[in-house]
């Protein structure tokens, strides 16, 4: 029975030393490079769905087997953590040993002279007087140590130390992303120009959670949308400058703020914070039934297909008698040129323009399908006519009528939580002063002996740092 | 003046700055040829130049043109650099074309920094050659016309994060460049000696300490680059870290790097391996700045090539 324990213990030691080796610390930091690289090449769930589903229809064979290799999933597959936790576990058990170490080596006085001094680097002999080198060593702040007829004295202890501070830093930085993916959320939400949004589930048009978020941490607050300018070039058409004014509080009651957000500064809320992240524009319209009275009324947002914010989208009236759609495309500049479709030529709306394609029918809104707000399920439907509006026109069909009132803009709201994020911080700042102590510090070590009238003096440099030779030989020619 | 004057002044300014490197790379050129077939060498009896010690006093002067050449164009190029900025009204570095030449100013600064502590004028014709490339590619290919930023570059982080990432790219450069010529050196040694003009080139110990004094002395500031586009991104993106490709080839060069560093210090690792390994981190660089930028996708899409 004993010795089943002790093989076990045993081949888990072998395993542990292994494993903490520097070689396979090396190879598994190597390792973790190169299983970052597919999911550089490929298109990755978690920078956004279309791609991966673009691949899929491009080679549905190698995508599904790339899939079973989690390839489009890389940063979170089972390999690709098996790599990095092996190279954590390594890193701390080579680090942890070597804290130990350091601090033994703090409270401890610096290892004796070496008997044979002329043995070591940059030995020389002159004539001078220890007691007055101790004061020197000390003085420039070496720890010395002197017993009966020689000195020894160490510096640069800080190399070790901030070596060792910047392997825990990187532990530090993963506990940091770790708390951000488990306790974090991010969301989206398209806000029209004059509404509100407050912070519940409900009101995201996607939402996800870490594992252990629950619906108590959202933070609680309202933002209305009071204004949005957009600067375009009008030479290039690119956007310069996107200012979003908004009134905010942390409650419905509460008195709102006004604050802005633009594109590189978010607003926060602790560690919620609320991204300025896309824009577009809502057509306002209503829709009438063929009594004439009002069966929809309001601003639908619609998605940009191009920089010039040529957008599509649909319109959806459940609530009449047949069902009432609209394929819905939105031009802010229009440019119609024969044998062309029609497009926008610039973001500002300067001659805005509504296209709808009417439909009647069934919407399939109640089938238990869930729909894109988007996209028109036309497979029931019938199409009753193509119109394109300016604003203040309708379009009268036989079930009833729509008229463009005007449109608004709309924001696209990024709203992330990461309660992880300010100690990845910290950790990433000591991680950069850990590295510069630990690549400029010079650790050296210097003995003097007294050798008859005369005194015998050597160094060593760890890590064959530059400097020593030169330190040593000032020393002698000013205390000679 | 006007914007689009101080833009002409800039293309001016790189325009001659090209001039000037190829002068400099011609120098370099005739320096090298000159010392490769020493006429006093060919004159002796014994006829064998590779056992011939060398006098170097003839091209000593020619050397010394040289390098002025490269003084003169990189400042040249620096007043190219800074009339862009002023052009567009911001630092230089929002699409490709600026990224290449201030990257070439970089990489040569790099280079004369490093001339003041160590006789590096032997790498003058390769590094001549790498600038005038990346200069033409610049002006020819990746050349676009001087315009204002998009907001999600409008930001401070452009200048610290950016800046700190292209003098990065310089010394791993020139990292790569020096490792380079240590295989080059390491394999003509062992098929039976130098010729007359590699016998001045430093010895291989030197090219291996100077290529890992560049990596060490630059890869803090490269964590810095990483850490600060992190910061950036949790601004702009509302995430500071995502797996965009541009990040992850950040990542790979970081952790390359830092294998070679390990690999350098704690297991002694010297010589051809060290300088493999070194050559491969500095190109998962190179592969980072030309195939994310070009053909790559993700956030990082700003080398208005698109």
């Amino acid at each position: 029975m004993s010795e089943i324990q002790l093989g076990f213990v045993g081949s888990f030691r072998y395993l542990w030393r292994q494993l903490t080796s520097m070689r396979t610390a090396l190879m598994l930091l190597l390792l973790t490079g190169l299983a970052a690289i597919p999911g550089s090449l490929l298109p990755q769930r978690t920078n956004g769905a279309i791609p991966v589903q673009d691949y899929f229809k491009a080679n549905p064979g190698l995508a599904k087997f790339l899939d079973k290799l989690w390839m489009f999933d890389v940063y979170g597959s089972p390999w690709f953590s098996a790599i990095y936790i092996l190279l954590f576990i390594s890193l701390i058990g080579c680090v942890i040993p070597r804290v130990i170490e350091h601090g033994k080596s703090m409270l401890k006085p610096p290892p004796a002279a070496p008997s044979r001094l002329e043995r070591m680097e940059h030995h020389q002999v002159f004539a001078g007087d220890l007691e007055v080198l101790e004061k020197y060593l000390r003085s420039k702040r070496f720890r010395v140590r002197q017993e009966g007829d020689w000195i020894s004295a160490e510096k640069g202890y800080l190399r070790e130390f901030g070596n060792l501070l910047f392997h825990l830093s990187l532990i530090l930085i993963l506990l940091g992303v770790s708390l951000g993916s488990l306790f974090g959320m991010k969301g989206d939400s398209i806000v029209n120009i004059g509404e509100r949004f407050s912070n519940i589930p409900t009101n995201y048009d996607s939402i996800t959670y870490g594992k252990l978020f629950t619906d108590k941490m959202l933070t609680p607050f309202v933002i209305k949308a009071d204004n949005f300018v957009a600067k375009y070039n009008p030479v290039t058409n690119m956007p310069e400058d996107y200012t979003l004014s908004v009134s905010v509080a942390n409650s419905p009651d509460a008195e709102p703020v006004k604050r802005i957000i633009k594109v590189n500064s978010p607003l926060n809320f602790g560690s919620t914070a609320v991204y300025l992240q896309a824009n577009g524009y809502s057509p306002l319209v209503t829709v009438r039934n063929a009594s004439g009275a009002i069966v929809f009324q309001g601003a639908v947002p619609l998605l940009p297909q191009d920089g010039n914010l040529s957008s599509t989208g649909a319109i959806k009236v459940p609530d009449t008698s047949p069902q009432i759609g609209f394929v819905t495309s939105f031009f802010p500049t229009i440019e119609q040129r024969k044998g062309q479709p029609a497009r926008s030529s610039y973001p500002e709306a300067l001659d805005p323009r509504l296209f709808i394609a009417t439909y009647v029918g069934d919407l399939q809104i109640d089938n238990g399908i869930p729909q894109s707000v988007y996209k028109l399920n036309t497979e029931k439907m019938v199409q009753v006519g193509l119109k394109q509006l300016k604003v203040g026109e309708t379009f009268k069909f036989n079930d009833g009528s729509l008229t463009f009132e005007g449109y608004v803009p709309w924001v696209n709201l990024n709203i992330v939580r990461d309660p992880g994020k300010q100690i990845a911080l910290i950790g990433g700042i000591l991680a950069i002063l850990g590295l510069l102590a630990s690549l400029f510090a010079r650790h050296r070590r210097i003995w003097v002996r007294r050798k008859g009238k005369e005194l015998e003096i050597a160094g060593l440099a760890k890590n064959a740092a530059p400097g020593l030779e030169d330190e040593i030989a000032k020393i002698v020619k000013e205390f000679s | 003046m006007s914007a689009k004057t101080w833009a002409y002044v800039s293309n001016y300014f790189v325009y001659s700055s090209m001039v000037v490197y190829t002068l400099a790379f011609f120098s370099h050129a005739y320096e090298t040829a000159w010392s490769l077939r020493n006429p006093d060498a060919a004159k002796s009896s014994d006829g064998n130049l590779l056992t011939k010690t060398l006098d170097f006093t003839k091209t000593e002067k020619i050397a010394r043109i040289a390098t002025s050449m490269m003084i003169l164009g990189t400042t040249l190029l620096f007043a190219g650099v800074v009339s862009r900025g002023i052009s567009a009204g911001r630092v230089p570095w929002s699409n490709m074309y600026e990224f290449s030449i201030t990257g070439a100013f970089a990489f040569s600064v790099a280079y004369l920094l490093t001339l003041r502590k160590y006789d590096l004028r032997w790498l003058g014709l390769p590094i001549s050659i790498v600038v005038l490339l990346v200069l033409g590619t610049a002006i020819t290919v990746l050349y676009r016309p001087s315009a204002p930023l998009v907001p999600a570059l409008k930001s401070t982080w452009l200048v610290i994060h950016v800046s700190a990432a292209i003098i990065c790219g310089g010394v791993f450069f020139l990292a790569n460049v020096i490792s380079g010529m240590y295989l080059w050196l390491d394999s003509v040694e062992q098929r039976g000696g130098r010729n007359p003009w590699a016998q001045r080139l430093p010895d291989l110990e030197t090219l291996d300490q100077l290529a890992y004094r560049l990596v060490a002395f630059v890869f803090p500031l490269w964590t810095f680059a990483v850490i600060a586009g992190a910061i950036w991104a949790e601004h702009a993106w509302g995430r500071y870290w995502g797996w965009d490709p541009k990040e992850t080839w950040a990542f790979i060069t970081w952790v390359a790097y830092a294998a070679y560093l390990h690999a350098r210090v704690t297991i002694g690792w010297k010589g051809r391996k060290a300088a493999w390994l070194c050559l491969f981190a500095g190109s998962t660089f190179i592969f980072n700045y030309v195939y994310v930028n070009i053909w790559g996708t993700g956030k990082h899409t700003y080398s208005g090539l698109k």
